[in-house]
This record gives structure tokens, sequence and C-alpha cells, in this order.
């Protein structure tokens, strides 16, 4: 028996950006047919590495080898040439247009002057079918839904004839039931006699569908393994360079007092129909709510009329008993509501702003910061100070822009300039979106401190396995309302799938009248 | 009165009217389509209005007939060279699109006087044309009572702007370049990953855009008005960007949209028939145009059809 050729082959491949060493002699090969993880924490430099064998970047040293022939890739178009495509993870998709234009843009077929759409249309079907990506080929991106608009990723690359398939951090955008139909779809690929490099951070992933793994750290190469012969934690300690405690340590919770207090809430959505319909819900001092539910039910809305940054068209928000429905967002913020940001570069920071000064962006006003309508930047730069140190975010300084720091960062900055105001109720929204394993670790022990001081928690996050771990009690919301409450020590991921996918309604959790 | 002659008149001088709208505004439709924002669609008109006039005069005496057609072209070719700061600016340098077109409007209005003076021995103005564009009658069709007034006879630039409409749309919405323009108008850096060379498909639309642009400014000065002066244009470019957006960047619309506005302009003729002018100052009656299209910006559109990255410099370094 042959010996399975590798068709990747990366050979000391090293990229210098100004100040860092993205790359560092990184030396990755993948074989023909199987799945490859690429395995490393935020700004690890997978991305580059991927970037660079598609062509976006040109390496600094090293040598790329495609099907044993060594190769020079100097844009995707080349890549392309060389049967190497990329699913993006922000998908390169043009919303406006059908999923056949999209699929054969730059490469259409042509009929005298004019792109032939039935030709195209056909050939979307074909492959559509062979590989069994189902789309509609007819619909416009901007109506079809996200695991559609991934397949489309895929089918353009399937399209331009790609061999070795390239997923940059696929999973992020899914629900549990896409997840799974992706699964299958990457198995299938495979049973075609395609090779799958996969960019994660997910161990669960890796676990499921990928035959090795390479690791990376910092730029360097950690281990390259075999995923039958590992185990997560093991991965995670590589990948982080230390232990990694995954399980959520936390006493039962203590739930007390309600605190916040949804009732029958409607809201218009930005389409005009309502995005909120009729919901009702309680958090109570010393517990962690979850939502659980898949992006696009209202979720978003639901925290910016809590927040005060969207008009309840009816119902009641009451904090700690008094009403503050539709109020300005400085009025409930200053009741006791602390909010972290689902876009923490939109909405959390005023990215080129000083850390110093993000650190009282919604306390300013206040006497401790403001002598007869001037600031009074000692005392500001002292709180910065103070909070940096407590809450340990790594900045250069004080002064040092937002925009600088890294994600991690950033969001620890939020959570100390929110978790500082001392509010009853911390509204958390997909706080540990698009960070690494250290920070997530370190974002969840406090949510849990603002549980175990009584206070209460609102988390909201679209990774099923953080609402898991983290709340105590989990609604399901659905359509804009709530389809179900469940406790988070007895359910499971497939019982929350199903009630996130509408699938189920349970008995006296929602408001059925 | 003859109403039927009236209304027969009217469509006569909104198509008039309406040619260097149309012209222009399908020349904003390549650049913005694209992803650069063309405010200085006004800047292009001037060049192509001034240009047009110019080369006519000085093949005027040898060419007679065809020197009108020998400005028109050149005209052209002038509006897409001086569409070229403005690629070079917004594409290259990723400047604000708006200051830089912003910038030619400026350019246009000074450069063309200052060299309408430097030809015409210190004139404001050019010499009035000998040689322009007739009117051309459609055979027979041009004898049908009314209709064959107000349609079938009209300017060659007319006609020409109405196939431009046409085939504008094909090339937008039917052939590889134009959904690959719409492409890099909508998320220039899919276009990117597919092999698509989203500067050079900007440059290109910005330079088709100043010569469109030019040829709508080059019918104004080679039908209606038969010179060059600094207000031949008087803000038709600012008009059809209005066109533009009120059409929803598509060339149907824009071109409804323009018929719409040069019916403001024509409406001007049928008041003095009617001798409301006694009663309401001119001036209010030339200021129609504008205040429409003031009124049709505030009320009616938003800029929810806009290409998606309309005015957003393409950086391919940025996530």
């Amino acid at each position: 028996m042959n010996p399975v050729k590798s068709v990747v082959e990366m050979r000391g491949i090293t990229k210098r950006f100004p100040g860092i060493i993205a790359n560092d002699s990184i030396t990755l090969s993948v074989k023909q047919g199987e799945i490859h993880a690429l395995l490393g924490e935020n700004g690890a430099g997978k991305s580059t590495l991927m970037n660079i064998l598609f062509g976006l970047y040109q390496p600094d040293e090293g040598e790329i080898l495609i099907n044993e022939t060594p190769v020079k890739i100097t844009n995707p178009n080349k890549a392309n040439e060389l049967g190497i495509g990329m699913v993006h993870q922000h998908f390169m998709l043009v919303e406006t247009f059908t999923v056949t234009e999209n699929i054969v843009l730059g490469n259409e077929p042509k009929n005298g002057l004019k792109i032939d759409i039935k030709t195209a249309e056909r050939a979307v079907e074909q492959l559509s079918n062979q590989y069994g990506l189902k789309v509609d080929p007819r619909a416009k991106i901007q109506d079809i839904s996200v695991g559609m608009q991934q397949r489309v990723e895929i089918l353009k690359t399937l399209y331009r004839g790609a061999d070795i398939l390239i997923f940059d951090e696929p999973t992020a955008v899914l629900t549990p039931q896409e997840i799974n139909e992706l699964i299958e779809i990457m198995h299938n690929l495979v049973k075609e006699g395609k090779t799958i490099i996969l960019i994660t951070h997910k161990l669960k992933e890796i676990m499921a569908v990928c035959d090795a793994c390479t690791i990376i750290r910092r730029g360097k190469v950690i281990d390259s393994v075999l995923v039958k012969e590992t185990n997560p934690d093991e991965l995670a300690a590589k990948m982080v360079g230390r232990e990694v405690n995954f399980r959520v340590d936390k006493q039962a919770a203590q739930p007390k007092e309600t605190i916040l207090a949804i009732e029958n809430l409607t809201a218009l959505g930005n389409r005009g129909v309502n995005a909120l319909n009729n919901l009702s819900l309680e958090v109570r001092a010393g517990e962690i709510l979850g939502i659980a539910g898949v992006d696009g039910n209202g979720q978003s809305e639901l925290i910016e009329v809590l927040t005060g940054l969207r008009r309840a068209s009816s119902g009641r928000v009451l904090l700690n008993g008094k009403e503050i429905t539709n109020q300005t967002p400085r009025s409930i913020s200053e009741s006791g509501l602390s909010h972290i940001p689902e876009d923490r570069h939109k909405r959390g920071l005023i990215l080129d702003f000083t850390m110093s000064e993000n650190m009282v962006m919604e306390t300013y006003f206040h006497p401790t910061f403001n002598k007869n309508g001037f600031l009074d930047y000692g005392a500001i730069d002292k709180h910065a100070a103070k909070l940096i140190e407590e809450f340990d975010v790594r900045t250069p300084s004080i002064y040092t822009p937002a925009r600088a720091l890294s994600g991690g960062n950033q969001q620890k900055a939020i959570i100390a300039r929110e978790v500082d105001k001392n509010p009853d109720i911390l509204i958390a929204a997909q706080p540990t979106r698009g960070l690494d394993v250290g920070a997530i670790e370190f974002i969840h022990r406090r949510l849990i401190e603002q549980r175990d001081k009584g206070k209460a928690v609102l988390l909201l996050s679209l990774e099923l396995d953080e609402v898991i771990n983290v709340s105590d009690r989990i609604a399901v919301i659905y359509e804009g309302n709530i389809v179900g409450i469940v406790d988070a020590k007895a359910t499971t991921e497939q019982e929350l799938g199903l009630l996130m996918s509408g699938g189920k309604r349970m008995q006296g959790g929602g408001n059925d009248e | 009165m003859d109403w039927g002659l009236i209304a027969s008149n009217l469509v006569h001088d909104t198509i008039v009217f309406s040619t260097a709208l149309i012209f222009a505004s399908l020349g904003g439709l390549y650049s913005e389509r694209s992803g650069v924002v063309n405010i200085a669609l006004e800047g292009m008109m001037i060049i192509g209005a001034f240009t047009g006039a110019v080369i006519t005069y000085a093949f005027q005496d040898s060419f007679a007939g065809g020197a009108p057609w020998i400005g028109f072209l050149a005209a052209g070719i002038a509006g897409a060279i001086f569409a070229l700061p403005h690629a070079v600016a917004s594409v290259t340098f990723k400047a604000d699109q708006t200051v830089s077109g912003v910038a030619l409007n400026f350019l246009a209005a000074g450069l063309s006087v200052y060299l309408t003076k430097i030809i015409f021995n210190g004139a404001g103005q050019t010499t009035t044309l000998s040689s322009v564009f007739g009117k051309w009658s459609i055979p027979v069709l041009h004898d049908i009572p009314y209709l064959g007034h107000a349609i079938f006879e009209a300017y060659p630039t007319s006609y020409l702007a109405f196939i431009m409409v046409f085939f504008t749309w094909y090339l937008v919405f039917k052939t590889p370049f134009g959904l690959r323009l719409r492409a890099v108008g909508e998320h220039p850096r899919a276009a990117d990953t597919v092999g698509i060379n989203v500067k050079k498909m900007r440059y290109m639309a910005v330079m088709i855009s100043g010569a469109l642009a030019a040829w709508g400014g080059a019918t104004i000065s080679l039908t209606t008005t038969s010179n060059f002066s600094h207000n031949t244009v008087s803000g038709q470019g600012f008009i059809a960007i209005a066109a533009l957006i009120f059409g929803k960047w598509h060339p149907a619309g824009a071109m409804g949209a323009a018929l719409f506005f040069g019916v403001a302009q024509a409406i001007k003729s049928l008041v003095q028939i009617f001798g409301l002018t006694k009663y309401v100052p001119t001036e209010f009656i030339f200021m129609l145009p504008y205040v429409l299209t003031i009124l049709v910006m505030a009320g009616l559109v938003g800029r929810s059809n806009a290409p998606a990255a309309l005015g957003k410099p393409y950086d391919t370094g940025s996530r």
C-alpha cells in the first residue's frame, strides 16, 4: 500500500508584521482526504497562515508544496488554480445577488455577451446534489438562512474546482442542528475526495470530525497529533500552554427576590414587524438566567429595550419594582442596570478614546469625576488605573486608545466598568464572543462572582455550551417569545435545540393565554 | 387653445431638457454602482459642455455638419480623462469621495472659464457655434399628428440617450461585466476573493462615468445653447445625482426621474404660453426644477437602495 500523499506541505513559514512575528517557522503537513484541524487561540497565527495559503499574504520565509510540487501563491486567483478554496468566517457573499450569481461571480458561463444564467443554475443544482448541499439557486442571499449562506460559500469553492477546502471558524454562526449538518457535509466532501483544513478553537468539533490536529501558539507549532490518540484536555493544555478547567466551578444558586421583571413586552424590530411578542420573564437576585436561542429571534431587541436603546410598544419592565420602560439609557443605568453589549466595538467602547476615558463612559457626570462642569482627569485616571489593575486588563497604559487592545482585554475593561457600577442586575450579551479560552474562563468567573454577591445576571449567548455551563436557569427565546424555561443542570443540548427551533413549546414556560 | 399641441410641445421640450440629465445620471450610475460616490457629475458635465463647444468651434469651418459629432466625441474623452483624478483620489488613495468630487467641481468651473477667456480673447463665453446638432425627424413616424412632433422630432443626442439607457441596463444586469461591477459596489472583498480586480473595476466605472456625464454636458452646448458659458450647466449635474437616487440606481428609474425633472424645465415655455408670467415672476418658474429636486429628495426616497459599499474605500488589509 502506498503511503497517503500529502496535498499541502508548508515548510518553515515565517511571516512578520510590524512589531510581531505572526508565524514563526511553521510547518504543516496535510494528507490527502483528511480533515486537518488548525487549533489555536485568537491571535495565535492560524488565520495568517491560512491567508498565506490562500494567497492573501506572502510569507517572508519558507516554502509551500501543493501535491508535492513547490508553488508560489501570489493571489487568491492563483490559489483557485491550485485547487485551494476558502470558506470565510465572514461570508463573502453579495446580499442582493442570488445564490447562483454569487457562486458564478468572476467565472460566469456566457451566452454571447450575456451571462448564461440557465447553465449557471444547472451547474449549481448539479453540484448541490452531488455534495448534498441543499440550496435554492434562485433565492437572494438576504432572504436565506445563515446555514444556507454557508452552503453557498462551500459551493463557491467547489464551483471553482477546489480540492483543498479551508474552513475558517465555520461553526461560529450556526445553531447546533446546523453544526450537525455541517459535520455531515464535511464527511461527504471527504468521501468525494476533498481535503479539508478546519480553523477552530473549539475542541468539541475537532474531536467530532477531524483526523489530525496541528496546534499553534504565539505563531509557533506546538504539536501535530492524531485526533484518535488525544483528548480535549490535552489539546486545550497545548493550545493555552497550561491546564484549563472546562467545567465552570460554581455552587448551587441561592435565588432570592425578583430584581428584573419583564411583563408582556412587545417591540418592533428594524424591519417594522414585532421582534418581541408579548414576552414575559423574571430574573431574581442570586441567579444567572441564560437566554438561549437562534440568532435573530429577538435577543438583540430584548436587550435594547431593557437598556433603553429601543422603544417598547407595549408591556412593562420593572427593576426592583420600579418601572423603567422606555426611559433613557442613562436613567436606566443609574437605576442599577449594567450592560455588557453584544458588539463591544460598536457599543461597548469608543475605540479612539483612551482606556481612562472609556472607563467613565457612564459615570463621567457623577460628582466624583465632574467638578463644576469640568472633568476631573486626576480622579478619572486614578479610577481607571484601579480598575485596570483589579481586572487584569493588559494595556500599555491608561492613555492607550481602546482600539489598540486585544479583544479579550477590551472585554475585560468593559466588564470592569460595568461591575464597578455595583449594579443590581448585570446584562451580559454574548460576553465571550470571539475570545479565547483564557479570557472566557475569566469572564465566566466574574459573572458567577456577581451572582454569588447576590446580584441578578441575565446572560444572552448564542453558544449553547456557555448558556448551559454558566446559567442556573435557561429561558429559550423563539420568534420574540419565551417558549420554555428549563433548569440548566437538568437539560440537554437536544432539548434546548428542539425548543430553539420552535419544535416544542413547554407548558407553563411561555405566555400562552 | 389647442391642448393637443400644448401637450405635444411639452413632451418635445421634456425630451430636449432630459437628455443631458439622462446621460449624466447614467454616468453617475456606473460610478456609484461600483461603490464610488460621484458628486463631481456637475464638473464633468461642465468639462463636456466646454470641450464639446470648443472642439466643434475648431472644426466647424472644415467639417460643417460633422463638427458637432467630433466635438461630442472629444467631450466624452475629455470627461473620462477629467474623471481620472477622482478615481486616483478615491480608489488609490482612499480619500473622502465627496471631498474629491467637490474639488473637481470647483476645478471644472474655474478651468473651463479660464480656458474660454484664453481661447476667445478674454470673452466669458465661446462664440455662438455656427454648426450644432439639428433635430432629426424619423421618416413617416414624425407625420403622426401631435405624437410625431412630440417624440419623433428630436436631437440625435436624445435618441442616443435612450439607446444608452437600454445599453446600460443590458450591460449592468445581463453581462459578467455588470455582475462584477455591482459586486464591487456591494461587497468588494467578496469580489476580491473570487479574483475580481476591485481597483480596476472602480477606475473603469469612474472613467465611464466621466465620459457619460461629459456627453450630458456636451448635449447642452451643442443643442440648446449653441455656446459655452459659465452657466451652461448650472446645477444640472446635481439634479442628475438626484435623478440617480430617485431612480434607485437603476437605468430605467434614473431615466424616469430625469424625464420628471425635464418636465419641470419644459414647463417654463408652457407657462409663457398661458401668460402666467404676468402674475408670477419668471425667476420662480425657473426655480421649479431645483425646488422639485429638494422636495423629491426630502420626501420621497431614503438611501435604502444604495449599493452597500457606496462611499467606502476598499482596503485590502482590513477585515
